[in-house]
């Protein structure tokens, strides 16, 4: 495979200069870099410090989880799922075992789609608390790590409660939920929605009227609406573009169409509109909890599935609103236990293109904080 | 012999003005001794602060509540291997930290830290501090030049840029401080024992004269200075997370150490001069308003009551240490520290009672040379603590951001805040 | 210590300060001074490198600067430090770092024309030693007398004048501030590509 620098700066988009000028510079960032979060190499074309174009260098971390899926069962392969987006592993989950129980025509019991939506929120909850403190530090912010990690303490602490595992958690499996709620859950959780809302008004406080966190953020990294669909970007990011799209609400699975919640939007499209959507969305994950942990149903958390999965020949396209978008898995099946084909739409990966077109005209100092707005995980970017 | 030595206990002139030499020797010694004791207290007390503020305790292990850490990080740099770029510029290399280090420690000669405590008083005092100071700039200029590494470069260039841009600033707020010692006695002076005596004389700190415009030259002041040494929220020239790592990157182990020492002092002595002209230096508060002895002996109590509280909370610390006997020798060492600190404060206590009940000239000497130190050293502490806390809040700006900050925001404000001054001055009588 | 000694020695010391500057060691620190600044000159026009060069640029500059100290004027010594060495030596390394030098370190050390140099440097010496010997009496050989009244108070009074009269030279100050404005806003322009 080529070496991207020994590429003609053609590709890079500016095509009336195919050689560089006497100010131009390429420069590389990563892949190790402390602000890339991850393994990501990122190429700039600078003139001075203008960013005129970049590329994204990615596979640093592919480990050919989609290759893997051919040899495993489904349920064996339920496991690797959460190793894509390590910080938000309940959706992975979620997203999988939804897809299969649609091939197979099953439905989860309503108690497991209850178990099912307060857990997947609580992930949300701690991917955005993790993406804040990584994203404040990356522009200079360094005590809301801190904090959020802190605060992030306890959604793990339930989930190590729940199941065992503290970040990969393979939490639920197909045709529901493994494991009841252990005694306690529902107290537990009620705390922590006393504990977490006036943490969010904390961090807001530090962050959100901060003159130089405005300046840093207000109009960086502006994309579009339109632009956003073109790419194909969802996600807070889209959501931040002024698009009102969200799987909960357009596509509605598991038990979503029965709780009132509202969907986050902004106007510009720039970094601190997509700041303020997720805080917001950190606030509706909190409403959503709430609602369901006082309804929760009482019945089975397993429907009636085979102890072998063999879903009948087929392929299904399913996608749930993942923190970081719209997580997408396209599974076709031969008839065998072992899936003929597993793809999965990460959303990071998706959403990665959109750098290309935000950081155009920005500052060096601007790419690591757009990076960091885009919210990737090279796990997912990967996979 | 003796009595030349002797000689300067009774003077009321700073050593440098008496011709004294020996004394000016024996205070630059105290001094570059303070000062290094000072920066090891302030990287531990940095660290310390930085990590209560994120929620974490910070250093615990080198010694007791991470009291040694400071000493073990140096001990630890001075066994690092001293590596050199192999294309790199052998003697600039060598002498750039040199350069910093003498321009931040030089200017500690003129640092009032009583009406006779410095080394010497200059005419010129502020302005010799502000043109030190301005030297430093070049050992960083140097320093990122002799890598030879074009990060480094960027980095070094980057840094002195926003440095020479704020010493503007910074100026002109000096000069609206120094314009307010002529207010009362139609002279104004640029000595730094001038700036401080004319505040006691107008019975008023600058900060609060002509309020708002003192306090406004003051807060501008502090962002150029917080600006100047390279400090958080501007410090985007040594951040880590950007691309250029900075002019300190080639420098390893001791070298390296040099420019963390160059800039400790340097905040140490940007902070005598914010302290200096606006918060009355080695003022007590109120020393015209509350003049009754019994006012003199209770402010005079206050560097042994701070000595005693310090000692009481190593005393609640050892005491807290958990009864295991991997913890027996950092709780004998707490108490031990405990200890000394309580015989400090009783000393103090000693000689502040017998300096204000008697009027024995020796100790009433000390006690008001002690009390002059305890209130200077005091609000440059004040200082240090805002330095950290200003780290630990803030994100960074951006480096145009910066630039545009200290041209197009802080030299309008000062500029007016000047001429505003000098109007108010010349109006009111 | 005896109380009557004591008081002697105070007053020894206290009015033997003068406005702060007593010449000591006088012929010692000029020629030093002077030796180091002519030193710093002579490593300037024969360092190779222009870094180097700068250096020994801001060695003359600081050794001038204290020669100015010694003519009782410590008010243009400090801003000689300030603007000179503070400024216009960081503006000089940064035009240094910023322009491809490494073209210029390879270049003769000496060109071609170093006759002419050479004459035209003999007749130059030639002039100062005749200025110095026919101009003799001009050249006190004492040091001056200590001023009255402190270096910053003689400069301000003549560049900005006392006692509500204008100085000597404060119109000839505003129009140099003027010039240099106008200089600086000319730079700008001749440099950005695009305001």
């Amino acid at each position: 495979m080529t070496d991207p620098l020994s590429l003609s700066p053609l590709h890079l988009d500016t095509p009336e200069k195919p050689y560089l000028d006497s100010n131009e510079l390429i420069i590389n960032m990563g892949p190790q870099h402390p602000a890339t979060h991850g393994v990501l190499r990122v190429i700039l074309k600078l003139d001075g410090e203008k960013v005129l174009g970049t590329e994204c260098v990615i596979g640093y971390l592919h480990r050919g989880v989609e290759k893997i899926a051919e040899n495993r069962t489904y349920a064996m392969f339920n496991p690797y799922v959460d190793r894509m987006d390590y910080v938000a592993a309940v959706s992975n989950g979620l997203g999988y075992c939804e897809a299969v129980e649609k091939l197979m025509n099953v439905e989860a019991p309503p108690r497991a789609d209850y178990i099912r939506v307060i857990l997947t929120e609580l992930n949300r909850m701690a991917s955005h608390q993790l993406w804040l403190g990584t994203h404040a530090l990356d522009i200079g912010a360094m005590t809301p790590l801190f904090y959020t990690f802190r605060d992030r303490e306890e959604i793990l602490k339930i989930f190590e409660k729940y199941c065992g595992a503290r970040l990969t958690t393979h939490a639920f499996r197909i045709g529901g939920c493994l494991y009841e709620t252990y005694a306690g859950f529902e107290k537990d959780v009620q705390n922590f929605l006393t504990f977490v809302a006036p943490k969010i008004d904390e961090y807001e406080e530090l962050l959100t009227t901060n003159r130089i966190w405005l300046e840093r953020t207000k109009n960086v990294g502006v994309i579009s609406g339109e632009d956003c669909i073109a790419l194909g970007v969802t996600g807070p990011v889209l959501r931040a573009s002024g698009v009102k799209w969200d799987l909960r609400k357009a596509q509605p699975y598991a038990a979503y169409s029965k709780f009132d919640f509202e969907i986050p939007t902004g106007e510009n499209g720039d970094t601190y509109d997509r700041y303020l959507v997720r805080m917001e969305e950190m606030r509706q994950s909190l409403r959503i909890i709430e609602q369901a942990v006082n309804t929760i149903p009482e019945g089975p958390i397993m429907a009636k599935v085979p102890k072998v999965i063999k879903p009948p020949v087929g392929e299904i396209y399913h996608s749930i609103e993942a923190p970081k978008g719209e997580l997408g898995y396209f599974i076709v099946s031969d008839g065998s236990t072992q899936p003929y084909r597993v793809r999965v739409r990460p959303p990071s990966f998706v959403n990665l293109q959109a750098l290309d077109r935000m950081v155009r005209g920005l500052l060096v100092a601007d790419v690591i904080a757009v990076i960091g707005t885009i919210d990737i995980v090279l796990g997912e970017v990967d996979r | 012999m003796p009595n030349f030595v002797m000689s300067y206990l009774g003077s009321t002139v700073t050593p440098g003005e008496a011709g004294n030499q020996f004394w000016a020797l024996v205070y630059v010694l105290i001094i570059f001794a303070g000062v290094s004791l000072a920066v090891v207290a302030m990287n531990w007390f940095e660290r310390k602060a930085l990590a209560h503020f994120q929620i974490r305790l910070g250093p615990m292990r080198v010694g007791p509540h991470g009291l040694l850490q400071p000493i073990a990080d140096a001990l630890k740099l001075m066994l690092k291997e001293d590596i050199i770029p192999a294309e790199a510029d052998q003697f600039v290399f060598w002498v750039a930290p040199l350069i910093g280090l003498l321009a931040a420690f030089t200017v500690y000669i003129v640092i009032p830290f009583g009406p006779s405590q410095a080394v010497s008083d200059m005419n010129i005092g502020i302005l010799f501090m502000l043109g030190v100071l301005s030297l430093g700039v070049l050992g960083i200029v140097v320093a990122g030049w002799a890598s030879n590494s074009h990060y480094p470069l960027i980095g070094a260039l980057r840094s002195s840029a926003q440095m020479v841009s704020y010493e503007v600033a910074m100026g002109l707020a000096v000069v609206s401080a120094v314009l307010m010692t002529s207010m009362k006695t139609g002279t104004g002076t640029l000595s730094m024992i001038g700036i401080v005596e004319s505040q006691q004389q107008q019975g008023i700190w600058f900060i609060f004269k002509f309020f708002p415009l003192g306090f406004v030259a003051f807060v501008c002041f502090v962002i150029a200075m917080i600006a100047e040494t390279n400090r958080a929220p501007f410090d985007m020239a040594e951040a880590e997370s950007e691309l250029t790592a900075g002019y300190h990157t080639e420098y390893s182990g001791l070298r390296w150490s040099l420019f963390m020492l160059a800039e400790y002092a340097a905040m140490i002595a940007v902070s005598s001069i914010a302290v200096t002209l606006w918060l009355g230096g080695w003022l007590r508060p109120f020393p015209n308003l509350l003049r009754a002895p019994a006012w003199d002996l209770i402010f005079s109590l206050f560097p042994s009551l701070t000595f005693g509280a310090l000692a009481a909370i190593a005393v609640v610390g050892a005491m807290r240490m958990p009864a295991h006997s991997y913890f027996k020798v950092q709780r004998i060492g707490l108490a031990a520290f405990a200890a000394l600190l309580g015989l400090i404060a009783l000393f103090l206590l000693v000689i502040a009672i017998a300096g204000r009940s008697s009027d024995a000239t020796v100790a009433a000497r000390l006690c008001e040379g002690i009390d002059y130190v305890y209130w200077f050293v005091l609000k440059v502490s004040l200082f240090m603590y805002l330095f950290i806390w200003c780290r630990a809040t803030w994100p960074r700006y951006r480096f145009d951001q910066l630039m545009r900050v200290g041209w197009k925001v802080l030299l309008p404000i000062t500029l007016v805040v000047l001429i505003l001054t000098a109007i108010v001055g010349v109006i009111v009588p | 210590m005896n109380p009557g000694l004591h008081q002697a020695l105070i007053a020894v010391y206290t009015t033997n300060t003068g406005p702060g500057m007593e010449p000591v060691a006088t012929p010692f620190f000029f020629y030093l001074l002077s030796g180091l600044a002519i030193a710093g000159g002579f490593l300037v026009i024969t360092r190779r490198n222009p870094v180097h060069c700068a250096l020994a640029l801001i060695v003359t500059l600081i050794a001038v600067a204290n020669l100015y100290l010694m003519l009782y004027a410590p008010f243009v010594a400090a801003v000689q430090i300030i603007v000179y060495a503070g400024g216009i030596m960081v503006l000089f390394l940064f035009v240094i770092m910023l322009v491809s030098i490494e073209r210029a370190s390879r270049d003769r050390r000496f060109n071609r024309f170093w006759p002419v140099g050479l004459a035209t440097a003999c007749g130059l010496l030639a002039l100062f030693v005749s200025a110095f010997v026919k101009g003799r009496a001009l050249f006190p050989d004492r040091m001056i007398a200590i001023p009255e009244g402190s270096n910053t108070q003689q400069v301000a009074s003549m560049l900005y004048g006392e006692a509500g009269r204008m100085g000597q030279y404060t119109f000839a100050f505003e129009i140099a501030s003027l010039l240099l404005l106008v200089a600086i806003l000319g730079a700008v322009i001749m440099t950005k590509k695009k305001i």
